[in-house]
């Protein structure tokens, strides 16, 4: 019965997703919003991927990583190499640049995510630096002047991408591997004393993050003209970062709100360049300040809504601490 | 004792941290089925040793036996597997996660489907999910927690969360069970529960246990057997009347006599 609504429910919110997609879709192709919205859009779209990525990293696994733009540039760069080089279709390049992000993810995952921490944060931070360096010193990608990049990014590709991140990172949230991960999180050395594999769960998250993130880089890459190393920076890292803490550690709506908040409050502020880094500090320190555990705590949108149906009398139906 | 082989056998086991010792020739031997009891003054390397026996930290000398498996250079994901499971000193639960949770993670080891059958909601997904909850409400029950079950672990009592992560470390079928100072902090009436609750965990889920305790008559109450460790060595080992007598014994708690 409660798997049956829990189906339901599901469901339910990719009806009303589709339904969203198709307004947007019919709004674009009637010529009703203009260049500059739908940027925004697509913008926002991709950083909702990136955080919501790097939340199953830190909000759930709870690895501390802030070298989520190495990954976001190693997937931009991969999936350009395969358009523009290589005259592959867009489809295949934003798998390439998801599938080379992961193994990145791989290969930095086994020997950081030994270390705890401030010092895991420091090392994640070096590969960020490390992958900007090597894109700024390579002559085929055109290293610091950057590679032409055709624009690609329709909203049907930003928008499929945006549901299957969603879609693929709940799902698995939701499972005895999530919990293996949150598990994690919780206390380290409790999880491993219950025969939890905790190497293996922290760099299947890491790589499960990583691979969206270089699916996000991919659509990011082909959404503007020009990609450069300099885009790609620590303070692209932050930005995701702030967006998971924003929205509550552990929460994925929160990462997502946070996200399109975000978006938005930066996007507003170009018309006031000089004040624009002010006030965005301000709203932050804003939200810090009244919403200490972020903007959703450890809450999820949907517990507000069985919290509410359980005071109707249902009391069995707020069973998930989607933490 | 018997001849038979030990369940645990801990073979002049040591570790030392660069040039501490903290432990060294230990050797403890521990028969299916039975309740020992490890004691000792602060620090004498009790909760050491269990760390040792987890897996926690490997043995810098000597060996672990479990059975026929020998235990050193496992790490402690495995050594739980093959049957050793623990509490801790210091609660250790998954404290946002709610009661019901905690127990399913020690499931998890249980669990068949796959990563992938999970992401895309195959049924084998399911069909694992239902038989972990199913289970873990099962055992919750069987502690009675079953009306905390939805609970935030941390939300819970102090003597509801010794229960509850004794019930955890059950979960995942330990063949031996650690227990580290599972009295501290509690009344007399709940060490009391608590010696209740041991006695019916070990009739039900045959179970050999280990226990760590400062609460001597809980110890000398339950325990067959005491070996007492000072100093990171073993310096006695007997029945609860053999230690309660030992002239090393009481010198360890109270001091050399003044002679």
């Amino acid at each position: 019965m409660t798997a049956f609504k829990r189906i339901n429910g599901f469901w339910l919110s990719i009806v009303l997703a589709l339904v969203f997609f198709a307004v947007v879709q019919l709004l674009i192709s009637g010529g009703m919003l203009n260049s500059f919205y739908i940027n925004t859009l697509f913008f926002m779209a991709i950083n909702i991927i990136l955080a919501v990525s790097l939340h199953l990293i830190i909000g759930i696994t709870g690895q501390f990583s802030i070298g989520h733009a190495g990954f976001l540039a190693v997937g931009a760069y991969a999936s350009a190499i395969m358009t523009m080089k290589l005259q592959m279709p867009f489809a295949l390049a934003l798998l390439v640049g998801g599938v080379a992000a992961a193994v990145a993810g791989l290969l930095i995952g086994i020997p950081t995510l030994r270390l705890k921490g401030d010092y895991l944060a420091i090392a994640t931070l070096g590969f960020g630096e490390i992958v900007r360096i090597i894109l700024l010193n390579v002559e085929y990608v055109g290293g610091a002047s950057g590679m032409t990049v055709t624009h690609l990014t329709t909203w049907p590709w930003v928008f499929f991408c945006l549901l299957m991140t969603i879609i693929v990172i709940a799902n698995f949230t939701n499972s005895t591997h999530g919990r293996a991960c949150i598990s994690i999180r919780e206390d380290e050395i409790a999880a491993d004393s219950m025969g939890i594999n905790t190497t293996y769960y922290k760099v299947t998250a890491f790589v499960i993050g990583s691979f969206f993130a270089g699916i996000a880089g991919g659509l990011y890459a082909h959404n503007f003209y020009i990609i450069q190393p300099t885009n790609f920076g620590f303070l692209k890292s932050f930005d995701i970062l702030i967006f998971v803490v924003l929205g509550g550690l552990g929460s994925m709506s929160g990462a997502v709100i946070a996200a399109i908040l975000l978006t938005v409050v930066s996007t507003f502020l170009q018309d006031y360049p000089e004040t624009r880094m002010i006030i965005y500090s301000i709203v932050l320190i804003l939200v810090m300040l009244y919403r200490p555990k972020g903007l959703l705590g450890t809450q999820e949108l949907t517990s507000f809504f069985r919290l509410r149906r359980a005071v109707g009398g249902k009391q069995n139906d707020n069973k998930h601490t989607v933490a | 004792m018997t001849t038979n082989t030990p369940l645990l056998k801990a073979d002049n086991v040591g570790i030392h941290f660069g040039g501490l010792k903290a432990l060294s020739g230990v050797n403890i031997e521990l028969n299916a089925g039975e309740l020992v009891g490890l004691i000792g003054p602060n620090g004498a390397g009790k909760t050491t040793f269990f760390n040792l026996l987890t897996g926690v930290y490997e043995p810098t000398e000597g060996s672990i036996v479990l059975g026929n498996d020998k235990l050193n250079g496992l790490a402690p994901y495995q050594i739980t597997r093959k049957g050793i499971s623990r509490t801790f000193q210091n609660i250790r639960l998954f404290g946002e996660l709610s009661v019901l949770d905690n127990v399913k993670v020690a499931y998890h080891s249980l669990a068949r489907h796959s990563i992938f059958s999970s992401i895309f909601r195959l049924p084998s997904h399911f069909s694992g999910e239902k038989e972990i909850e199913e289970k873990a409400i099962e055992f919750l029950k069987i502690f009675k927690l079953e009306s905390f079950m939805y609970e935030k672990a941390k939300n819970l009592p102090y003597g509801q969360q010794r229960r509850l992560e004794i019930a955890r470390a059950l979960a995942a079928h330990p063949k031996l069970l650690l227990l580290d100072e599972p009295a501290a902090g509690m009344n007399p009436q709940e060490t009391q529960e608590l010696m209740n609750l041991i006695a019916f965990i070990r009739e039900r889920f045959h179970l050999t246990i280990l226990l760590i305790e400062h609460d001597m008559p809980l110890v000398m109450g339950v325990c067959e057997r005491i070996y007492v460790l000072d100093h990171g060595q073993l310096i006695a080992h007997g029945t609860p009347e053999e230690i309660r007598n030992n002239p090393k014994v009481i010198e360890a708690y109270l001091g050399e006599e003044i002679s």
